[in-house]
């Protein structure tokens, strides 16, 4: 059975733009705000928001973070998932800083818990938001929700979502995998 | 899955490759933790790691406890001058004591070549070898390919020389191996009574003029002279051994290069280099003390990944 696309490039373009003035709208200038994208397709998403935030606002300055949670993760020795860690991209010190950490799926919360533990090595954010381009919502095994949410999609364990870039896949769009697949 | 193609690391021998590109760069990404405001990572958490020192040792101990710790393992340290060894405990009976308590992973260093693989066969945890006589010693190896590999971008087609006591050195011979693995060329140089016989049948040059083998290779690697493996003597005086190995400034100086000046340490000052060259900014000997701990995180999760729960 093919995929069912869920998001397509229009619509996919139409969400990115407002995450961006939800987020414009929450923090102006971005004076405090860093944005840390999660490796590896949260650095994907940080990194087109950014682009399209200096669209609206070419005078921002805005900084990037990249953070791998590998070392991080509840399910060492517990799973198939690589052992190998991508690179952790932080130039800046987050001390009292607004953090919005960003990731392309939430689904169980687990990545999320990783991401906030991996993020204290670089000093204590005062704030820390979460934006997602896809919030799998019903599946969650911890207390965390976003603060920012590109589209709500209802799925089963075994479904799988999958975000597509142009820069990889050379089109922008969400997928969905059924169980069949 | 990438993980590596061995339960334990007894040697750069049976190691591949891949197992080495793998370790790197996962090294790579410890090197950037251990540069933190907060140096750890909770991965090893659940891991309980013995350190079984049989030798002495300072700096691969302390590097390895901190690699260790560094990655939240917990950690047991033993030292068989204090210990029920000179009761007349055996290996197996020793380590199967500590063992009973719940060990999960062995980091040893033993006088008597094989201690590991003898140990791997009889026990039921991972096993580090961290020195066996004058066999190997895989993580100075590998935290040496690495310092090169940082410094150079690359090992493969490199030259590299090894000075000194090759024939007590078990640096020397898993750094032949791990070079080799990588594609890099392998000199070894000392006097001749300091040359294993059959040395060339492991695919390495020898040369016994120091300035001709500088002038051959990228990097040097000078290793200490082992007295206290010596029962006799293999070469007149330190002080002739000096004069004819000991590096130094006019040595570097009449190369028309700049090479990699490195050393395990410890560094005997004034015998196999000159306190001027250990200082120069051609060695890297203190980046590889850095390295150690980056590449010892690396082997010990990687291996820690493969403890059946």
């Amino acid at each position: 059975m093919q995929p069912r696309e869920i998001i397509n490039t229009t619509e996919f373009n139409l969400i990115i733009k407002r995450l961006a003035f939800q987020l414009i709208e929450n923090h102006t200038d971005f004076q405090d705000t860093v944005l840390i994208g999660l490796q590896s397709k949260g650095v994907y998403l940080a990194e087109r928001l950014k682009k399209v935030l200096l669209e609206i606002k070419p005078d921002l300055n805005l900084e990037v973070g990249y953070l791998d949670i590998t070392f991080f993760r509840d399910d060492f020795r517990r799973t198939t998932k690589p052992l190998l860690a991508n690179e952790t991209k932080i130039d800046f010190i987050i001390e009292g800083k607004k953090v919005v950490l960003i990731d392309d799926v939430l689904f169980t919360g687990r990545t999320i818990r990783a991401g906030l533990d991996a993020m204290l090595a670089f000093g204590r954010p005062d704030l820390v938001e979460l934006l997602v381009l896809i919030d799998r919502r019903y599946k969650r095994h911890l207390p965390i929700q976003p603060s920012y949410v590109g589209k709500i999609v209802d799925s089963i364990t075994s479904e799988k979502v999958n975000v597509e870039w142009k820069e990889m896949e050379g089109e922008d769009k969400v997928l969905m995998y059924s169980s069949e697949n | 899955m990438q993980t590596l193609s061995v339960d334990h690391l007894l040697g750069i021998k049976d190691l591949t490759k891949a197992d080495i590109d793998l370790i790197f760069s996962t090294a790579d990404e410890f090197k950037d933790v251990i540069n933190r405001p907060i140096k750890k990572v909770p991965s090893l958490r659940d891991i309980t790691i013995a350190n079984l020192f049989f030798e002495n040792s300072t700096r691969t101990k302390l590097s390895f406890e901190l690699a260790e710790k560094r990655l939240s393992a917990d950690v047991i340290n033993f030292a068989s001058g204090s210990s029920s060894v000179k009761k007349g405990e055996t290996l197996v009976d020793t380590v199967n004591n500590i063992l009973s308590m719940k060990v999960d992973m062995v980091v040893m260093r033993h006088p008597n070549p094989g201690a590991h693989q003898f140990l791997s066969r009889n026990i039921d945890a991972k096993i580090v070898n961290a020195g066996d006589g004058a066999h190997e010693h895989p993580t100075q190896a590998l935290l040496d390919s690495f310092s090169i590999r940082e410094k150079l971008g690359e090992v493969g087609g490199k030259k590299v020389v090894i000075v000194g006591d090759i024939l007590h050195s078990r640096v020397a011979l898993s750094n032949i191996y791990a070079l080799q693995k990588q594609g890099a060329e392998v000199m070894v140089c000392g006097p001749a009574t300091l040359i294993p016989k059959y040395i060339s049948s492991l695919g390495v040059k020898v040369e016994h003029n120091l300035q001709k083998a500088l002038a051959w290779c990228d990097v040097a690697n000078m290793l200490r002279i082992q007295l206290e493996r010596q029962d006799s003597k293999f070469f007149p005086s330190i002080r002739e051994y000096t004069m004819q190995y000991g590096l130094t400034m006019d040595h570097l100086k009449n190369l028309d290069k700049e090479i990699i000046v490195m050393h395990p340490g410890p560094i005997n000052r004034g015998v196999e280099i000159t306190s001027e060259v250990a200082d120069s900014h051609q060695s890297i000997i203190l980046n590889q003390v850095e390295n150690g701990v980056a590449v010892r995180m690396a082997v010990l999760y990687l291996l820690a990944s493969k403890i059946n729960r």
